[in-house]
């Protein structure tokens, strides 16, 4: 018997050691432990999971762009060729380019779930704000992929859709005409239309996106989730357990730097 | 950091009725821009009052004298959980500290310089890249004649739906549809009809009300490819399917969201074909045919006004 506990005390630490070693150089490993394992609220529910579910909406969207743009032709002359060629031809490219299709919509639909929640528990109160307003600048970023993404199968619906879309735009007082050359390159809807969309599709618009997702989600931890509404527990309260004793796993890692330090 | 701050004490405005004022003159304001202008007048009268009330009552705490806390001595003990902080007067923070109001002129200097270098840098690098981005689209794009074939196609006083690539190089994305009725001679000149198709609305393709005869159709070779020309009997005018939009024959609107008739094709003659030139906007027509009095404009997006105070919205048109 003690032997096999030496054995797996072995594995443990030989399964450690990297890990270590990462954290000492970086402490990466203690923050994402901080991140994964930080408090919240005792009465926190299901309602708190639609923040994490729209973020892997939109992870979902993220990877299965990524390999649609590998098949995925932006001209004029075989988009639409290339778009019946990943349904038809590329194996699993139907299931792919259906999650892309239909997550859209899913990553929309959980959006407004979640602000329904943030909003009807009063989360975007003091001190949450600020991360209320990312979220707002969040929202019509998501809705503009909704919008760019749309013209890319380059079918008669997306055709058309994007001139209206377009010229919709246009219709804005005294800015809209020029709103809507931008979006068209010029005056009439063509080739480059086509890329511009592709571009600002995959390109300018998850990257803005992702920045505002990194600032929310620092929000949220920094400021930490909210409790319901209905929740008997004071906000602000002090936390009533000890304080976590230093040196103690990988969540407080013993202050190497300061013991090291020569007194 | 306000030291006042962070000591558990919430920094809130108190809460105020004032702003449910000023959404209801934001909404007097949306609605009045549809329904009529004395409206928006009352809205953003009621808008500014109950804003500037609402400034004036988020800003009060600001607009008194601030009262003055003293800060508790001992707090900073709250911030030392446990035993893990070292103690003060070691490694960094045992260094003398700048005297209050000091800067030193190096810092500054080299502070300065970073940012204002990084700032240079930023804007050249940035200059080109904004240019390339937008200036292209706004700028002027010629477009040659384009080539319909000789005029017998078009017998007089019969619709004929013609469909050609505008920009032959740009390929079947230039593809446009014209409605052309042969008005016969004015004098010794011919007249024609030239109704562009797209909607006046928001740039749908619109249909002919009436029978399209497919079987007459004519492929007229020209140098740009193929012309389609097929006639059609559009009694009921022209409509659009996406919001319904009606037009009469001479292309003024009729019924639906349109702002104004659909566009028009200049149209000249050349060796005996017909050959259509730029787009021009339309308000409306008034009389028919070789007759018509077209009040005309320069070329604009759908849905937007090209007379009536509406066309104050749009001052400055993009090149096309």
């Amino acid at each position: 018997m003690p032997r096999k506990r030496n054995r797996t005390e072995q594995m443990a630490a030989v399964a450690q050691y990297p890990l270590d070693w990462v954290e000492e150089r970086s402490g990466l490993i203690g923050g994402l432990r901080y991140f994964l394992f930080r408090k919240v609220p005792g009465d926190s529910s299901w309602w708190h999971t639609l923040g994490s579910a729209t973020l892997t909406a939109f992870l979902v969207q993220l990877g299965t762009g990524v390999i649609l743009a590998m098949y995925y032709k932006p001209d004029p002359k075989s988009a639409y060729e290339s778009v019946q060629h990943i349904n038809n031809d590329v194996t699993l490219g139907w299931l792919v380019r259906g999650m892309h299709r239909w997550g859209a919509s899913v990553f929309i639909i959980l959006i407004f779930f979640h602000m329904a929640r943030v909003f009807l528990f009063g989360a975007y109160k003091y001190p949450r704000e600020l991360n209320w307003i990312v979220g707002v600048l969040i929202l019509p970023l998501a809705l503009l992929e909704g919008f760019s993404g749309y013209l890319l199968p380059y079918d008669q619906t997306a055709y058309w859709a994007t001139v209206v879309g377009i010229n919709i735009n246009g219709t804005a007082p005294f800015l809209g005409p020029y709103l809507a050359s931008f979006l068209r390159s010029g005056s009439e809807i063509g080739g480059d239309t086509l890329a511009r969309f592709y571009s600002i599709h995959m390109l300018l618009l998850p990257g803005a996106i992702l920045g505002l997702i990194g600032l929310h989600l620092y929000l949220v931890v920094r400021l930490g989730v909210s409790s319901p509404p209905w929740s008997s527990e004071a906000a602000g309260r002090e936390r009533s357990e000890p304080p976590p004793v230093p040196g103690e796993g990988l969540v407080n890692p013993s202050p190497r730097a300061a013991a090291k330090r020569p007194d | 950091m306000d030291p006042q701050q962070g000591q558990g004490k919430p920094h809130l405005p108190p809460p105020s009725l004032w702003p449910i004022g000023f959404a209801i003159g934001i909404v007097c304001i949306l609605v009045g821009l549809i329904v009529s202008w004395p409206a928006v007048a009352v809205g953003a009268a009621i808008a500014i009052i109950f804003g500037f009330l609402w400034v004036r009552d988020a800003t009060s705490e600001y607009r008194r004298h601030p009262d003055v806390v003293p800060v508790p001595a001992g707090t900073a003990e709250s911030f030392t959980e446990g035993a893990t902080a070292p103690p003060a007067d070691t490694g960094e923070a045992g260094m003398p500290g700048p005297e209050p109001g000091e800067r030193f002129p190096r810092n500054v200097f080299l502070e300065g310089a970073t940012l204002g270098l990084g700032a240079v840098i930023a804007g050249i690098v940035t200059v080109p890249i904004v240019g390339f981005s937008i200036a292209p689209v706004f700028q002027h794009k010629r477009h040659d004649e384009i080539d319909l074939g000789p005029i017998s196609n078009f017998k007089e006083g019969q619709f004929v739906v013609t469909t050609f690539l505008r920009d032959p190089s740009e390929g079947e994305i230039s593809r446009r549809t014209a409605y052309i009725r042969n008005n016969g001679f004015v004098g010794n000149k011919p007249s024609f009809t030239v109704l562009s198709n797209r909607c006046a609305h928001l740039g749908c393709p619109t249909q002919p009300n009436g029978p399209i005869f497919d079987k007459q159709k004519i492929e007229q070779p020209t140098k740009a490819g193929p012309v389609q020309l097929i006639p059609a009997l559009p009694a009921g005018g022209f409509g659009c399917p996406c919001h319904g939009g009606q037009y009469d024959q001479e292309g003024n609107r009729t019924a639906g969201p349109p702002v104004r008739a659909l566009d028009r094709y200049e149209f000249y003659i050349r060796n005996g074909r017909l050959a259509l030139g730029k787009t021009y906007s339309v308000s409306h027509v008034n009389g028919a045919g070789a007759a018509a009095r077209i009040y005309k404009y320069r070329e604009t997006g759908p849905g937007q006004h090209v007379d009536g105070p509406e066309q104050w919205f749009y001052p400055l048109q993009p090149p096309t």
